[in-house]
């Protein structure tokens, strides 16, 4: 086939330039710096999520700090309530849409076409343009610090206190276009990764074949695509209240306040399930690796993955139950609520069974997945009380609600980031996280946590309502507050460790081994890092966790047994041997037309919303025409493999054909 | 590689197994684990996702729907015969759609470019139906800002309206390339996924005329 | 009635169980004065009620969960690289168990919590006065139509007696929570929303807006004063007159007419000499104890402070018609509107 060779950055040939360059002559490098721009390699762009989205969570942590000192003390003057206010929605914003959205979006990238071995995404450029789109939105809606005034209406953003009366400013208006990129960015991945998992198996890996991780991702796609277009349309009807004068939130018209909470929520829901499913994907594949045994229940755990991605849909007005509705309904979704705990606790359950009877060995990866299993538990059982609707008329809108996601979001989905972090480390900067440093960071991160989010609980129930800038002395409040600002400086400082450690991983050698935990899943058997066209020869599965099964086998007690013929992890071959899809300037360029039509929009300048909606639509036209790889990329006789055709533009379809051998819908 | 036999585990059925077995020589199969290329797939995620969106939209104008507090409505304003005559306009473009998808299958190039001159033209028919009967609602007093009706009619009907206009640009880029010799046969394909979105822009409007226009208010 | 002594047992033992999971503050019982976990009338109570009998289940599996991870942890740590684990790969029966167990116990806990549901939404018949509760930005205004009486903040209401409260909003959504007498419900504008309060004791209890509402939303506290029904009678008697206005030359008239040549008449009512809309209600002022959305003690040195820049004192954007704006008055026309204020006894 094609000669081995050793790990090095790789270069494409030089050879004739493309036949017909538009404007610009197409990039052809995937190294250097201004390769970055125009990469359409899924593990770069994993990457890329994955830097972006942590720089995001430093700002967000950022503005949790300052939430904290605020609320140190009664009284508090650290920040006025303007700034507050401002701050506290920024943080909520940022950390879902900027930071838990993103990383796990970063795993989805890098991670699973190489769990279900594929060469990228089924939509390469369409992959580079949802990073851009992401890129943009969150610095578009962070611009509105320095323009004027960040969004201020919390995170769930309620009309009427959000229209242009109560919200004059164009302190919202970032609000709405800011989330609606994003939505753009995260619909668009959907579509991709939906039809990378139906479409790119290797052959033999059947959907019960795959890794927990990437059923998680199929799941959590299909949510955002149903989700987003629901909190689309809630977005553009404020925006037309607030832009043209229309009625949809005006009550004196007869617009009602609760249609925003509806469309809002049923967006709402199915996304916090968005925000766990992929970290519960994580542990599902770190448990089983640190604790030598099979995942517990695999078809149990996929199919109440599935189960929780359809009944969150019957629950949103959960988050509504102290605004009147009535009785049926309320009785109705408090049933709904408390049904969908029984799947969740059924994961729960087959991870600890996973844990039990096995050999565990501690590595970071481990502990943040076990501190998952934990920590989520508790958030998962303040939900619980959630549901019991009269009751929870005392818990909403209070720190105990605050608490409750806080030990899901940050003990579930954060808990679970970090053991995909250090799990999947070695895989893809080929280096592996100190461990002793791994170690310290995940202690003083459980205990800082726990510090600053456990008193929630308490206060809460001593009636602290959530959202407000400040609080008088008397209430009974002050030493819990202190002591949950000391716990979050207490994570800042966790969160340096990690830093240090990730600073001093990268002044240290490549040369993490290809399978450092003696893993499962197809992306062990491949070199770390991984080589640009993941797998020089796509393998063929023929079980669920197959690298394990090449490696050993069960005696008849069902004891593991070490194969004596041990797999080699794949050679690295000749990149140039493998061919690609080309990197490409569009997907940037379609993104770049976005914020421009934004600020035209907010600053009613609607040339400049024009010009940023031409922009747009000429770079998505040439994407169209441009195919998804030069012919000069295309290898001969090398069918080492081939990417699969990609659309031109997300409405537009495919120009670049199937190569000739045999049509693609029948293999 | 031959693996021992691995004992004690039923595997699960086989679900969208692939098609034709296993790998070739070359370790890769060309073709697709559904059957259905990368496209198709995507062109049906993404109509998943815009029937919630037109969901969304419609939900809202059933909510608002005789709840306007002034203003006109909808009984005064509706011409329903001109709106029947323009939703047939755009019905007979789903059947050109469908005819210029045959011809691109049986290979004839000329009457591809035919019948999607053909559809895109009463694509745009309709969005001028649509324009003539906007700047009329506007003339007789109904804005965006007038009432709730206003609102969310304008919203609904305009959200459609653009949608068929990307459509219909999408047509005329199909149109253009087939003249330019890029859409020879083997590409079919396209031509059925750019039918499949604009069948479902159809369908959208089958919906919104029948809810918003036909059925009339209590 | 609920036993305070018991009531206080209670939390120490939630204290004690929460602290060994969490790192508890582990402090010292102190009294908070909205206590949503410290029921003051048999509508709280009811939804104590559940609250007691959820958290049992909820802290017993909790403790379970942690003892398992903490136990497989120990237990089953490897003791050699060359561990070889009996690769189990399911149980059906266990599956099931833990699957129909949490079922039986939620189905158990929902017809509780549905049957809780209807008994708080049923509005009561009997023994019932009516009040309107509208939110504003950023305070309280309390109605009593059967009375014929408008005041703000203070929310003023006989023992034993069900107050059916109407709650809606004059701006945005806000949440009306009087914590120990009920659960909070919102304050919908365009919308009118119900909830039942009843008070056994006499006394003040706090409460709060619990929906963000923008600016000062911190800053909209609200207070249920429970009096016996003779107080209450003499209260709402007392209520129900038109404030007298003093005339002449003394310092309180000269107030009187600041009130009116300074624009406050434009916002606030004084019954029988002003009828603004937009703020609360003046009439009988002193006959509260706080203001400005409950966050001051209605003392001299407060309202002098806060006559001279309100959004300095409470932050408001009257520029946008939200809050009260600065009037520019000097330290002579404060203190004679002061003491105008002062006899609206």
């Amino acid at each position: 086939m094609a000669t081995v060779l050793e790990p090095t950055t790789t270069d494409t040939d030089d050879v004739t330039p493309a036949a017909e360059p538009l404007l610009v002559r197409r990039p052809r490098s995937s190294t250097g710096f201004w390769s970055w721009f125009t990469t359409i390699d899924h593990k770069r762009i994993g990457v890329l999520y994955g830097i972006t989205s942590f720089a995001f969570f430093l700002i967000g942590g950022f503005e949790a700090l300052l939430i904290r000192l605020q609320l140190a003390q009664p009284n508090g003057r650290i920040l006025s309530a303007d700034a507050y206010n401002q701050v506290f929605t920024m943080h909520g914003t940022t950390m879902i849409f900027l930071v838990v959205m993103p990383l796990s979006a970063a795993f989805f990238n890098f991670i699973m076409p190489i769990q279900i071995g594929a060469r990228d995404v089924a939509f390469p450029r369409l992959n580079a343009f949802s990073y851009w789109t992401f890129l943009l939105g969150a610095l578009f809606i962070n611009s509105s610090f320095i323009f004027g005034g960040a969004p201020n209406g919390g995170w769930f953003g309620y009309a009427p206190n959000t229209s242009i009366t109560f919200s004059p400013g164009h302190n919202i208006d970032y609000w709405v276009f800011g989330l609606l990129f994003l939505g753009i960015s995260s619909t668009v991945g959907a579509v991709n990764f939906i039809t990378t998992i139906l479409n790119l198996r290797a052959p033999g890996m059947t959907m019960f074949r795959m890794p927990a991780f990437t059923w998680m991702t199929l799941v959590s796609a299909f949510l955002l695509l149903f989700a987003l277009p629901v909190i689309t349309v809630a977005l553009f009807l404020l925006m037309f209240d607030r832009l043209f004068g229309a009625n949809f939130f005006n009550v004196a018209a007869g617009g009602n306040p609760l249609l925003w909470q509806h469309l809002f929520w049923l967006f709402g829901h199915p996304e916090v399930y968005i925000l766990i499913l992929p970290a519960m994907g994580i542990v599902s594949e770190v448990l089983p690796v640190f604790a030598r045994k099979p995942l517990f229940g695999y078809p149990v755990v996929i199919v109440s993955g599935i189960a929780i991605g359809f009944m969150g849909w019957g629950v949103w007005v959960h988050h509504m139950f102290a605004t009147g509705l009535g009785p049926v309904a309320i009785s109705a979704f408090s049933i709904s609520t408390m049904l969908i705990a029984v799947p969740t606790g059924v994961k729960i359950f087959n991870w600890i069974a996973t844990m039990w009877g096995g050999s565990i060995r501690f590595r970071t990866a481990m502990l943040f997945a076990m501190g998952f299993v934990a920590m989520f538990t508790i958030g998962g059982l303040s939900g619980v009380t959630h549901a019991v609707s009269p009751h929870d008329r005392q818990q909403t809108d209070t720190y105990y609600v605050v608490a409750h996601f806080h030990y899901v979001l940050f003990g579930g989905a954060l808990f679970g980031i970090m053991s995909g972090i250090y799990y999947w480390y070695p895989k893809v900067f080929g280096r592996m996280l100190d461990e002793k440093l791994g170690k310290a960071h995940f202690w003083t991160w459980l205990i800082g946590f726990n510090l600053t989010f456990g008193p929630m609980h308490f206060v809460g129930l001593a009636g602290m309502p959530r959202r407000i800038y400040t609080y008088s002395d008397g209430m009974g409040w002050n030493v819990y507050n202190m002591i949950e600002t000391v716990g979050a400086f207490v994570i800042a400082f966790s969160v340096i460790i990690f830093l240090v450690n990730v600073y001093r991983t990268h002044r240290g050698p490549l040369g993490a081994p290809a399978d450092p935990w003696d893993a499962r899943t197809l992306e062990w058997s491949i070199q770390s890092p991984v080589p640009p066209y993941n797998f020089a020869e796509v393998p063929t599965v023929q079980s669920l966790d197959d690298w394990w099964h090449r490696k050993y086998t069960e005696d008849d007690r069902g004891r593991l047994v070490k194969l004596p013929e041990q797999p080699e992890p794949e050679a690295l071959v000749d990149p140039s041997s493998v061919h690609m899809p080309s990197p490409s300037f569009f997907p940037l360029v379609a993104s770049l037309g976005l914020p421009v039509i934004g600020y035209g929009m907010i600053y009613r300048a609607w040339f400049v919303a024009i010009i940023g909606a031409v922009i747009t639509l000429s770079g998505l036209y040439a994407w169209a025409m441009e195919p998804s790889t030069e012919p000069h990329d295309e290898h001969d006789g090398g069918h080492g493999g081939h990417a699969s055709p990609e659309p031109s533009a997300p409405e537009a379809p495919a120009l670049a054909a199937a190569a000739p051998e045999g049509g693609d819908a029948d293999g | 590689m031959r693996l021992p036999p691995r004992k004690g585990v039923t595997p699960m059925a086989d679900i969208t197994a692939v098609p034709g077995g296993v790998a070739t020589d070359h370790g890769h199969a060309h073709g697709t684990n559904t059957g259905m290329s990368n496209e198709k797939v995507a062109m049906w995620a993404f109509l998943g996702s815009e029937c919630l969106l037109f969901g969304a939209l419609i939900s809202t104008y059933l909510l608002y729907r005789g709840k306007s507090v002034s203003g006109p409505t909808p009984h005064k304003i509706y011409d329903i015969p001109y709106t029947s005559v323009s939703s047939f306009v755009l019905l007979m473009s789903s059947l050109t759609m469908v005819l210029a998808l045959a011809a691109i299958q049986r290979g004839d190039s000329r009457r591809l470019r035919v019948w999607l001159l053909a559809t895109a033209l009463l694509g745009a028919t309709f969005i001028s139906g649509q324009v003539y009967e906007f700047t009329s609602f506007i003339r007789e007093g109904l804005t965006i800002k007038t009432n709730l009706f206003g609102s969310s009619f304008f919203v609904l009907t305009g959200f459609h309206g653009v949608h068929v206009t990307l459509g219909i640009v999408m047509l005329l880029s199909l149109w253009n390339l087939s003249l330019r010799g890029k859409l020879p046969q083997e590409k079919a394909e396209v031509v059925e996924i750019a039918g499949l979105y604009w069948h479902f822009v159809d369908v959208v409007w089958i919906v919104i005329f029948t809810v918003v226009y036909l059925i009339p208010t209590k | 009635m609920r036993n305070r002594v018991s009531a206080a047992k209670r939390r120490v033992m939630f204290g004690v169980v929460a602290a060994v999971g969490l790192l508890a503050t582990g402090c010292a019982r102190q009294t908070f004065p909205q206590d949503p976990l410290h029921p003051e009338g048999p509508w709280a109570d009811k939804i104590d009620r559940l609250w007691r009998i959820v958290f049992v289940p909820a802290a017993i599996i909790f403790f379970l969960v942690m003892f398992l991870v903490v136990y497989v942890a120990i237990r089953y740590r490897a003791r050699s690289d060359d561990d070889a684990p009996v690769q189990t790969h399911g149980n059906i029966k266990l599956e099931l168990t833990w699957t129909i167990i949490p079922f039986v116990l939620l189905l158990v806990i929902g017809v509780l919590t549905v049957q809780t549901v209807f008994e708080i939404n049923t509005l009561p018949k009997k023994n019932v006065m009516p009040v309107t509760v509208t939110g504003h930005q950023w305070w309280w205004e309390f109605r009593y139509p059967t009375l014929g009486i408008t005041t703000a903040n203070e929310l003023h209401i006989p023992t034993n007696k069900n107050i059916n409260v109407t709650i809606t909003s004059a701006d945005v959504i806000h949440s009306f929570w009087p914590t120990e007498l009920a659960g909070k419900v919102d304050a919908i504008p365009g919308r009118m929303n119900h909830l039942t309060l009843e008070a056994v004791h006499p006394g003040t209890y706090d409460g709060q807006c619990a929906e963000y509402c923008g600016l000062s939303h911190a800053n909209m506290r609200l207070r249920v004063v429970a009096h016996s029904p003779s107080d209450f009678a003499a209260w709402a008697r007392n209520q129900q007159k038109p404030a007298t206005i003093p005339t002449g030359t003394s310092d309180e008239a000269v107030g009187a007419g600041l009130f009116k040549s300074k624009g406050c008449s434009g916002c606030h009512t004084i019954n029988g000499y002003s009828a603004g809309q937009v703020g609360p209600n003046l009439t009988h002022l002193e006959t509260r104890k706080v203001f400005a959305g409950a966050i001051f003690p209605l003392d001299d040195q407060h309202l002098t402070r806060w006559l001279r820049n309100p959004p300095a004192e409470k932050p408001m954007m009257p520029q946008n018609g939200l809050g009260m704006p600065n009037l520019k008055l000097t330290d002579q026309e404060i203190a004679s509107l002061i003491a105008f204020l002062q006899t609206l006894h």
